[in-house]
């Protein structure tokens, strides 16, 4: 006898009801409140990172002018915010906030799979926040060995941290392991055995996709940090020597010996590539969604679209060491994930022309969402460009250690994310609170964001070519650097405290919104995807009412020819659709000109 | 699921209601076994970065081979009868019966337990000779390895501990058999690991 999920099994079904205000709001096992609870937290810690990123700005923009941070507090902040955001604010919100939210309401079930697990996922995830942000008030303060931790540097009295800052650091991350570990087996398992009726993993939307196949890149590469974590922390707690070599400290030798530094780097690397790909894949998707609904054409080359996840998912396992060059490595090791790398980027590029070929001849929607859609196409192009130049071993060494790879990554995977991430607010924020957001203040807050942000980081590669090193608290008498420079880093420290200060109005429009903003009905996008097609707005515990709804196409059926709308929702079936007009039938180009 | 069946569909061209009541794709099973499955492969990851660690780490000078205990092989052979009881278990639960059941599942938690406080006297003993967790990168991946993976079976205990207290209390094996059944395969899983394990830290 098949086995027949609980999904397709209305009467069967066990939904756990909330019976108070705690297990509705606090303690819920609903994955669309679990979704706000990841994603509120996540945009908190986030905030938290902002602001010590402006706090570095300030020193390197006006050093000598303000008294905020001293060495010790700039390194600490460079750490701190280097691991929230890219950890505890990018992965937790793009797969514990939308992953929650999206994946059942896309998917046509009732809930994640194991609502009890995704309960304990967010409150273990909470738990590692407030051991990371525990170690501000701890003696020594948090770690400031940046974010990559690497030893021996990481355990040494000379780095701000060095005692319980780094012990808590490691804690929190293998914490934090283990609420992604939860949540992940619940996202996956969901993808595969909780689809409702018709729907095949090919109808599935690619935001869907996207965040599945970085689950599984996070349920494989989280290992890495989690064991490179607990190696460490014997080192720190019992004296080991898996990382520590023989070390000098201040002239007396260390307790340890013999252990390596570089199989830290591997191990970390090993994650923190995927990692990027775990952000960045699930942003991919969230954006090609986006892109479709407001063009009003279905995504351009869908199965590619699927292949390229999955291609892009299997070669960021190969291509760690990139990030290694400078450590010293044979040549052939260094050819080879120079290779991988670049070849990384043909089904990146693949992606980026989808994008632009969904959005020729589109009936284009300029809203807030694709404002920042459109956005993040071309910041992610600069910032993809550029890695092209650090993935060969030659460029990369003189450039690995200035601005310009700081210029790269925040290009790549801090702004082109976050412009995803807003995109994907804005987009889905009528159906979480049922009400429309201010469309003036979000396209405010999209332009100064977007143009802001090519203001901090487009110079930034322009004084990575003059060699200014990144990392340094303030550059002292650098002869080779010349005075100009730092002309530039003023601009810079202005600009971002101008983009900081905008996301302000994010907060005010989310909030104004909720209150007063226009009710948005059920589907006001006229998205064709299941999750604008629940019965209720916001919805409800269950999500479907009585029924679960039955697929019969896949998420892109927009401008199709013939139909009456310009676009058929996924659980309407075929044939259903009203006719219309032929004469309006464009045979040149297949698509209906009804609904222009 | 032949995946490049589903990965060359045309989602653009097929309409219509695809597939029965199991959506098209999904796998014919319980989605807790499909669970476990991804679980055992992110366990398989931790243990091999383990793997690949140590035998980065022996290479180094500064290694001195551990003599591993005789001791281990009695608890091997503790784990093995654990599985071995798991898969009576399952076995009868499979059948649908109801004799010895209760005997075999808390049998092969028993035997699990037994294994666990043998790899404590070794610990025990170890330390009592000298040869600390600092002492050798040998020893410290000793320790490790070995914690590491009662950590796991502490958590398969924990799963082992729920499901007897359901069936001393009087559930049905059909109630139950999910839960042998999974808990049977996590054990043979981590005999296979230990028996990995084992092989690796023999090795020096």
């Amino acid at each position: 006898m098949a086995y027949v999920p609980l999904a397709d099994q209305d009467s069967e079904m066990e939904m756990h009801h909330p019976h108070s205000w705690v297990t509705k709001y606090v303690w819920s096992q609903d994955h669309k409140v679990i979704a706000i609870q990841y994603g509120g937290l996540a945009i908190a810690v986030g905030v938290i990172a902002l602001i010590l990123s402006l706090l570095m700005r300030m020193q390197l923009g006006f050093p000598d002018t303000f008294d905020l941070i001293d060495p010790s507090s700039y390194y600490q902040s460079v750490t701190m915010h280097g691991m929230i955001m890219v950890v505890y604010m990018l992965t937790a919100l793009l797969l514990g906030g939308f992953g929650n939210y999206l994946i059942p309401l896309m998917c046509g079930a009732r809930d994640m799979v194991f609502p009890f697990l995704n309960m304990l996922s967010v409150w273990v995830y909470a738990l590692s926040v407030i051991i990371l942000l525990s170690s501000f008030f701890v003696g020594g303060g948090p770690t400031g060995a940046g974010w990559t931790l690497y030893p021996p540097q990481t355990a040494l009295a000379g780095t701000p941290g060095h005692d319980m800052g780094i012990v808590l650091m490691l804690l929190s991350l293998a914490v934090f392991v283990v609420a992604f570990t939860m949540g992940g087996l619940n996202y996956v398992t969901t993808v595969l055995q909780y689809r409702c009726r018709g729907l095949t993993m090919m109808r599935l939307p690619l935001t869907v996709w996207g965040i599945f196949v970085a689950t599984i890149l996070g349920l494989f590469a989280f290992p890495a940090l989690l064991v490179s974590a607990i190696m460490m922390l014997f080192d720190l707690l019992l004296g080991t020597s898996f990382f520590m070599p023989a070390v000098i400290e201040s002239g007396t030798p260390l307790d340890h010996n013999g252990g390596s530094p570089i199989l830290f780097q591997h191990l970390f690397w090993f994650f923190g590539h995927p990692e990027v790909y775990i952000v960045a894949l699930p942003a991919f998707g969230l954006v090609s969604d986006v892109l479709s609904t407001h063009a009003r054409k279905n995504i351009f080359g869908y199965r590619m679209m699927v292949w390229a996840i999955i291609a892009i998912g299997g070669l960021s396992f190969v291509v760690w060491a990139h990030h290694m060059y400078v450590s010293g490595m044979h040549p052939y090791f260094g050819f080879f994930f120079a290779t991988t790398t670049l070849i990384i980027a043909v089904p990146t590029a693949l992606k980026v022309y989808n994008w632009v070929l969904t959005l020729w001849e589109g009936d284009i929607r300029l809203n807030a969402p694709m404002y920042f859609a459109i956005g993040f196409i071309f910041t992610f192009i600069h910032g993809g460009l550029t890695g092209l130049f650090l993935g060969n071993v030659v460029i990369d060494l003189p450039l690995s250690d200035t601005y310009f790879v700081v210029a790269h990554f925040h290009m790549v995977m801090g702004v082109s994310p976050v412009l995803v991430i807003f995109a994907a607010l804005y987009h889905w924020f009528p159906k979480v609170s049922g009400r429309m957001f201010h469309e003036g203040m979000a396209k405010a807050h999209f332009w100064i964001t977007f143009l802001g942000t090519y203001a901090i980081y487009l110079p930034m590669h322009y004084l990575g070519f003059l060699g200014v090193p990144r990392r340094y608290y303030a550059m002292g008498s650098t002869d080779f650097i010349p005075e100009s420079a730092q002309d530039l880093n003023a601009a810079i420290t202005i600009a971002a405290l101008i983009v900081g200060a905008a996301q302000i109005l994010f907060f005010i429009n989310i909030f104004w919104s909720l209150r007063n903003g226009k009710a948005a009905g059920p589907n006001p996008w006229g998205s064709a995807s299941l999750e604008w097609q629940t019965p209720d707005t916001p919805p409800k515990h269950g999500n479907w009412g009585d029924e679960l709804p039955t697929v019969y196409r896949w998420a892109y059926d927009y401008s199709v020819p013939g139909a009456q709308e310009d676009f058929i929702p996924q659980n309407v079936p075929d044939g259903d659709e009203p006719a219309a007009d032929e004469q309006h039938f464009d045979s040149d180009h297949g698509v209906s000109k009804a609904g222009a | 699921m032949s995946l490049f069946k589903t990965l060359t569909e045309k989602p653009w061209e097929r309409k219509g209601i695809i597939g029965g009541l199991n959506p098209e794709g999904a796998f014919d099973t319980p989605p807790e076994r499909v669970a476990l499955g991804f679980f055992l492969t992110i366990a398989s990851v931790i243990f091999s970065m383990f793997g690949v660690s140590y035998v980065i780490r022996m290479s180094l000078p500064d290694w001195e081979p551990l003599a591993e205990p005789f001791q281990l092989w009695l608890n091997t052979g503790l784990l093995a009868i654990s599985s071995i009881f798991f898969q009576w278990a399952r076995n009868i639960a499979n059948a649908g019966n109801q004799k010895n059941l209760m005997t075999a599942f808390i049998g092969g938690g028993v035997f699990a337990l037994l294994f666990i406080a043998g790899q404590m006297v070794i610990w025990e003993n170890l330390q009592a000779t000298g040869f600390y967790v600092a002492s050798n990168p040998a020893n410290s991946f000793f320790y490790l390895l070995t914690g590491l993976h009662i950590a796991h079976l502490l958590g398969g205990l924990w799963v082992w501990s729920k499901s007897s207290i359901r069936l001393l209390s009087g559930s049905k094996p059909d109630d139950v058999r999910l839960s042998i059944e999974l808990c049977t395969l996590y054990w043979h899983f981590l005999l296979i690991v230990w028996l990995v394990i084992f092989a690796i830290l023999s090795n020096t």
